[in-house]
């Protein structure tokens, strides 16, 4: 027995023989029902936790297109670096495999727990119960787990077999790597010593001047690599901005509120495409107006058409997306204050293509 | 000038033998060299005058520390939010790392979240569901603890082979600070525990207040052992980056469960398996099959310098091997380093005894010749598990493991004193 073991073994024998006589001191104040039920979300493997509700897989289709795809993609696939969530079987015990709801979560409940407490991205907890029953139907669909005429609640939620339920096993170090505790040798403790591998990356992984650092890097990483060539070629565009001074306290002011748009959107100098495109000379632009970024068709074609984001199509657009552009791939739901709107927008006038 | 011819017998003799003794430094000494101007012309600095007090209320470190920097590596990660860096180990000396510089890792992003506006609360199978405010948490007896917490994918590129140059990119994902806090065993007696029943059984469900709601289940046994609701880090409050104004320490175990802006504590009879605790940070074995709730950070260490981002400069002769060793099992017992591979391996001097769960500075006072050398240290902690080679974690693990590399690094130091990472036979 380990020496942890034993020191907690001590330390739960002391407050099973006298927990009543620990000392209190009065602080703190009782939560109220209403306040539990609003943090206390999580769920359990047996689906203690979940609320009334139900989502089917179409639903879930829509759902997930509007509020997941521009991560995870329209099927679940990924997009980029982000988490694939679907497929991967029969991969766990090959080089490199890919680990998603259907090839490892081995309980459902993590993915309607996670959906409803962490996603999506930059604008968690915003969905209703409804919309995470459709989410997690839809994901089970694309995992080929269940029919497309499934239907998941409370009620439904244990027949689903997850199929990699049995694939963990609980900590075995201390058994399994028992012979790492050991006398170590001192002297002639091996034959010759050759290098049998050297370091991939060499250079500095932040200098991506550096000539050995590079090539390694865009081998190895070749998906993203692609992607930072593509941003970082010079894009020939023409931005309408009009010359004025810009209100540097407003400016100010939506940087804060741009935090909000940061988890997918970058500005200024070295800015890349991510999630969402370049904002760097966004004010007076054309809808779509980047070559390096894939847009939805709505976006592009409005574009096309000569829309241009002057203030007041900027401002109509964040305070409610998807009512200016139909079917825009941006995950927001908007910004409710005018004046955030007017801030960002200022912020952005800050940084001209 | 002496006249030796005068010096005789054993003196004369005596006096060879310390003139002999001495050739280097009089060889030095006596080389025609020019006068230092640094010591013999005066300096604007010692004319002049500096900043005067409060010129920076609150100091950063000198601009020419400048690249002393958390640093992270842009392609690992789908973007800076859910992201992670690394601390500067390979330029630090000491144990104590300071908050500026250590590693950060967010699950939703870095958020701001007021002293006023932050809110504990402890629910589930207690006898009274309880809120405390920040200002409550201080009012509770407070302790002190030294104590390093370590991202189980420390190391976790390095599976497949020698990944990144640098020991701040290989082991980086560790920090070690002092804390001050307030037991969770005292807030957990303060809800009380009876409505709880049996006690090993039970689970300790603990989550933060940003958007990941980053969540991870705690057996009961370790939440009343040592685990600490932490609001000071080496004296001052956290940064934001590491959880202000509250964070949990789960001491020796991996730093997933180290939540940061602790906002809840649900005492329960199972284990939520929220998604950092399935999906992730559990540890997938050659055929397949996955450990999980593997918690304890084994034994482990890294020579800090020399490394890739520390070759040696100076030449030969004197040379001070230095590094960090850590068990989330106990305290550090001992550390050998090796300079030929481990064919042969030598004490290190520890800068002072190991203390449990927290970082052991190493030392080997040595003299370098210019020879190349493929240098590894070892750790060994009060359990007497001998931190073990890479290769020796694939044979049980495989490749696929992503977390809990502890295996013994190599660094390939050449004759110029640059230094590669490598694996060797």
């Amino acid at each position: 027995m380990s020496k942890y073991l034993k020191l907690t073994v001590a330390a739960l024998a002391l407050v099973a023989a006298s927990p009543a006589a620990a000392e209190k001191f009065g602080l703190g104040r009782v939560a109220t029902d209403a306040e539990v039920a609003a943090w206390d979300l999580d769920v359990h493997p047996d689906g203690s936790g979940l609320p009334e509700g139900s989502g089917d897989v179409w639903t879930g289709e829509t759902v997930f297109a509007d509020n997941c795809a521009v991560c995870h993609g329209d099927f679940a696939e990924g997009v980029g670096n982000w988490p694939k969530l679907a497929g991967g079987m029969g991969t766990l015990d090959r080089k490199d495999p890919l680990k998603t709801v259907g090839s490892y979560w081995p309980y459902l409940s993590t993915t309607w727990d996670y959906v409803n407490r962490s996603m999506p991205f930059g604008n968690a907890q915003t969905l209703t119960p409804d919309e995470v029953y459709a989410i997690t139907a839809y994901i089970l669909f694309s995992n080929d787990l269940v029919d497309d005429d499934f239907v998941l609640s409370k009620e439904t939620f244990l027949d689903v077999e997850m199929p990699n339920a049995d694939g963990f096993i609980l900590d075995d170090r201390l058994t399994s790597e028992a012979h790492f505790v050991r006398e170590p040798c001192m002297e002639n403790c091996k034959g010759e010593v050759k290098i049998t591998k050297n370091v991939v990356f060499k250079g500095d992984p932040n200098s991506p001047d550096d000539p050995e650092a590079e090539p390694a890097a865009q081998e190895a990483v070749a998906e993203e690599a692609v992607e930072e060539k593509a941003a970082a070629e010079p894009v020939a565009e023409e931005a309408v901005v009009t010359e004025a001074a810009l209100d540097m306290d407003l400016v100010a002011e939506g940087e804060k509120v741009f935090k909000q748009c940061k988890a997918c959107h970058q500005v200024g100098e070295g800015a890349k495409n991510r999630t969402g495109p370049i904002l760097n000379g966004v004010v007076g632009a054309a809808l779509g107006h980047r070559d390096d970024f894939k847009y939805s068709k709505t976006m592009a074609e409005m574009g096309e058409e000569g829309v241009i984001w002057d203030e007041a199509n900027l401002a109509t657009y964040l305070a409610k997306p998807r009512a200016f552009v139909n079917k825009t791939r941006m995950s927001f739901a908007g910004l409710k204050k005018e004046e955030d709107i007017a801030a960002v927008t200022e912020y952005l006038k800050s940084f001209p293509e | 000038m002496t006249d030796s011819s005068g010096i005789k017998g054993p003196s004369r003799r005596a006096f060879l033998k310390a003139a002999a003794a001495s050739v280097p430094v009089a060889a030095v000494a006596g080389a025609a060299r020019a006068d230092d101007p640094l010591i013999t012309e005066v300096q604007e600095w010692a004319s002049g005058l500096g900043e005067g007090v409060d010129a920076t209320p609150y100091g950063l470190p000198i601009e020419y520390e400048s690249d002393v920097i958390r640093r992270n590596v842009e392609w690992l990660t789908a973007d800076a939010i859910s992201s992670i860096n690394f601390t500067p180990i390979h330029a630090l000396d000491g144990t104590i790392t300071p908050q500026g510089c250590a590693f950060e890792r967010h699950h939703s992003g870095a958020i701001e979240l007021k002293k006023e506006d932050y809110r504990l609360m402890i629910n589930g199978l207690v006898d009274r569901p309880l809120v405390f405010t920040y200002e409550d948490l201080e009012r509770f007896p407070r302790e002190n603890h030294v104590y390093f917490c370590e991202c189980a994918a420390n190391t976790g590129m390095e599976w497949a082979g020698a990944q990144l140059n640098g020991a701040q990119y290989t082991h980086g994902m560790i920090h070690n600070m002092e804390y001050t806090g307030v037991s969770l065993r005292t807030l957990l007696e303060e809800a009380g525990l009876d409505a709880a029943g049996d006690l090993t059984d039970k689970w300790v469900y603990v989550e933060g207040a940003d958007a990941s709601s980053n969540g991870r289940s705690i057996p009961m046994e370790k939440a009343l052992d040592d685990c600490l609701v932490a609001f000071k880090a080496n004296g001052e409050a956290l940064r934001m980056e590491h959880g202000y104004p509250v964070r949990l320490c789960v001491p020796g175990w991996e730093g997933n469960m180290w939540v940061k802006w602790l906002r809840r504590i649900d005492v329960s009879d199972s284990a939520v398996e929220s998604r950092e605790e399935t999906s992730k940070y559990t540890d997938t074995l050659a055929d397949g099959t996955s450990r999980k709730w593997t918690w304890a950070m084994d034994a482990k260490s890294i020579i800090t310098s020399p490394s890739p981002q520390m070759p040696i400069k100076h030449g030969k002769g004197p040379l001070v091997i230095t590094g960090l060793a850590w068990s989330g099992r106990g305290a550090i017992t001992r550390v050998d380093v090796s300079k030929d591979g481990g064919k042969t391996w030598e004490t290190a001097r520890l800068a002072k005894p190991g203390e449990r769960m927290a970082l052991t500075r190493f030392y080997l006072d040595t003299t370098w010749e210019g020879e190349e050398m493929f240098l590894q240290a070892r750790a060994m902690d009060e359990t007497g598990y001998v931190q073990p080679t890479k290769d020796e974690l694939r044979e049980v693990r495989g490749e696929n493991s992503i977390y809990h590399n502890n295996g013994i690094q190599t660094w390939w130091v050449q004759p110029n004193g640059e230094a590669d990472n490598v694996e060797v036979s």
